[in-house]
């Protein structure tokens, strides 16, 4: 086994996957002990979004990137810099949760600073407003891009059409990362049920679209296909469409049990045996690197835990930016 | 004397030169049509999207989180209903991220009947709209108005609606748009030389705008359009209009009519409806969207809390009919949508009432 990105990439990778899966599990194990409503997730992806967050040009504005995400993105935001303790508080949903002030569900990110647009639960309008960051990157010598991502079977959904036909208008082409996060299916629905094309990804042959099918279960093809989409999208100011079959290993959301998923191909045990048989680091010092994580996590959990709740007068603020307060 | 119709492409003009507006969009908004009412011709910054309503909705969010001014147009709001998800995406933009993000952007669209427009050209929509918070909506009620509320919208950094009233787009205003050519026929004239695209072929075609000044009319505010101490009349869009002559016409019957033109429907001016309540103790509700959970009863329910042993008669709503559409032809459409006939009705009955 032969690794193509050198031991330093591939060390800060496996440790983000790391992160991600035990933020992941320790997120489940707070729901379960009802310290949150609800858990959805992205355990099963990290393969493919520790490498994306690494490759994003992070920073506000117009000449970074702006990320449209769904709601399986926690690898993305850690590899971009996105603290565990702030995932556990949206989950726990307190005042001091960053993202939506005890609002909204967890794995629902919004960090203005990073071009992190609000995450919805509703399924497949991130393709939308991405192609609003989109228009607005067509500005001359911008180097900025938008990406967005999203599972199979929201793909159903009109509004992934909308994308491909507005990303690739002859009129406006947008440089628009899309991304198809496809586990094979949707909460219960198997997805070869629902899809009788060859692949997602080949949708955008129709629109003249450049795409690609790739594992997203696998680290390098996952580094080196994002980094070539990447570089086509940012130089080219043109559309790609990448499908990336991936994992869930603990089912759709906490509607579903969260519990491990038998049979499923786990990216982070694959990475792992791999790293092993290379010497790049040995079993002793990865099982170390989850142990400190799962200690590092727990501890936050518990200081969440105290942290306050949002009070209840606090409802009408910000109904208008900047607004406090009953508006009417 | 520019119409409704002048006094948009005038405001988005101004908004191009002086507000950093950099897209305006929709089907047919760009050239060679500049919008199927002629609102944005001669523009630099429009374009023709894909016929495609939940794109247009969505590509205005994305540019509002860019922070890239934009307005964008539905053609007809009967052809917005579809977006109601994204719309409510848009207005919690900010809220559902405790206020991180703001999210400028303006959509406007023709609503209203008045055109014989049939069943798809003849909704209304504020019904619907004020029913999803975070926006800020207004519809104006003439040019001068429809200028001013539309530069308040570009320089918001909230979500608005922009509403126009189909059958005031032609009307022409009464006050000046500060820089249009005089009000009188040979400015009106001057300026349909000047902004008008020509018929036929207008490639090469280049408007010539005044040199038009700032003037914004704050949202959250609305106007006494007549004043009177026997009953509150509070209406907005085109009813404004009618109500005025309504008013006009009673007060030679010796009925005193006072007309408020709310022009934002949220946040409203409340404080301005509750002072006139409060002096006439008589009011109605004028709108022409359908009655049922309609924003009037909203208001009614308001004035029923706060003013209801103020009130000397019963407050009313005069609202469209519960039906699913306007229909064709006049009798039908006069039938589902408020008339002067109604509104004098309802004026004489309600002055007549004692408590």
């Amino acid at each position: 086994m032969k690794f193509k990105l050198d031991s330093k990439r591939l060390i800060q990778i496996h440790d983000l996957m790391v992160k991600s899966r035990v933020l992941e599990e320790r997120l489940i194990r707070m729901y379960k002990q009802n310290d949150g409503y609800f858990w959805i997730g992205g355990p099963g992806e990290e393969a493919f979004s520790v490498p994306l967050g690494l490759q994003v040009n992070k920073g506000a504005g117009l000449d970074h990137d702006y990320l449209h995400l769904h709601y399986r993105s926690s690898p993305i935001m850690l590899a971009m810099g996105a603290e565990p303790i702030d995932s556990m508080r949206q989950m726990k949903n307190t005042a001091t949760d960053p993202y939506s002030g005890g609002r909204n569900f967890a794995n629902h990110y919004s960090k203005r600073d990073w071009n992190v647009v609000p995450v919805s639960s509703t399924i497949e309008t991130q393709y939308l407003t991405a192609i609003g960051t989109a228009i607005g990157q067509t500005r001359k010598g911008c180097k900025g891009i938008t990406i967005v991502n999203g599972g199979d079977s929201g793909t159903a959904e009109g509004d992934f059409a909308s994308a491909l036909v507005w990303s690739s208008r002859p009129a406006m082409p947008l440089p628009m990362l899309m991304i198809v996060t496809n586990n094979g299916v949707g909460i219960s629905t198997p997805y070869c049920s629902q899809f009788g094309g060859e692949s997602i990804a080949a949708r955008g042959n129709a629109f003249g679209i450049k795409n690609r099918v790739i594992n997203g279960n696998d680290v390098e093809e996952s580094w080196f296909a994002l980094e070539e989409a990447i570089r086509y999208v940012r130089e080219e100011r043109k559309p790609f469409l990448l499908e990336a079959r991936v994992s869930r290993l603990y089912g759709h959301s906490s509607a579903s049990g969260a519990n491990f998923v038998a049979g499923e191909e786990d990216s982070l045990s694959l990475f792992e045996q791999k790293l092993e048989s290379a010497k790049v680091l040995t079993r002793a010092k990865m099982d170390k690197i989850r142990e400190d994580y799962n200690a590092q996590m727990l501890e936050q959990s518990k200081q969440v835990k105290q942290e306050p709740a949002p009070s209840g007068d606090t409802i009408y603020d910000h109904v208008y930016y900047g607004q406090k307060g009953r508006y009417w | 004397m520019a119409n409704m119709a002048q006094a948009i492409r005038m405001a988005l003009h101004y908004g191009e030169k002086n507000l950093g507006l950099q897209h305006v969009f929709g089907e047919d908004v760009g050239p060679p049509l500049g919008g199927v009412f002629t609102c944005t011709q001669g523009l630099t910054t429009t374009w023709n999207s894909p016929l495609d309503e939940r794109g247009i909705v969505g590509a205005a969010i994305g540019l509002g989180f860019a922070n890239v001014r934009s307005v964008a147009e539905i053609q007809f709001c009967d052809y917005i209903y579809n977006t109601i998800d994204l719309l409510k995406l848009g207005g919690m933009s900010t809220w559902s991220t405790n206020g991180d993000w703001p999210c400028p952007f303006t959509i406007m669209t023709p609503v209203g009947a008045g055109i014989r427009g049939s069943i798809y050209h003849s909704h209304s929509f504020d019904a619907m709209m004020t029913h999803i918070p975070g926006f800020k909506i207004v519809m104006p009620s003439n040019p001068l108005d429809a200028y001013g509320l539309l530069l308040a919208c570009m320089k918001d950094q909230n979500p608005t609606m922009y509403l126009k009233p189909k059958a005031l787009l032609r009307v022409d205003g009464e006050e000046p748009i500060p820089g249009e050519p005089p009000l009188t026929a040979e400015g009106k004239k001057q300026l349909k030389e000047m902004i008008d695209a020509p018929l036929g072929d207008r490639s090469q075609w280049k408007p010539r705008w005044p040199e038009l000044e700032d003037y914004t009319v704050e949202i959250g505010k609305g106007k006494v359009v007549r004043e009177g101490d026997q009953v509150t009349v509070v209406t907005y869009g085109r009813h404004v209009l009618i109500a005025r002559d309504v008013a006009d016409q009673l007060r030679s019957e010796g009925i005193s009519v006072e007309v408020i033109d709310m022009r934002t429907l949220w946040p409203y001016d409340w404080n301005l409806i509750s002072a006139s309540i409060r002096k006439t103790r008589r009011v109605i509700f004028i709108n022409e969207d359908t009655e049922v959970t309609n924003f009037g009863e909203h208001l009614l329910r308001r004035t029923i809390e706060e003013h209801f042993y103020e009130l000397h008669a019963r407050p009313r709503l005069l609202a469209g009919a519960f039906v699913p559409g306007i229909g064709l032809a006049d009798n039908l459409e006069s039938a589902s949508v408020p008339q002067a006939s109604d509104i004098l009705r309802a004026c004489r009955e309600i002055v007549e009432e004692q408590p």
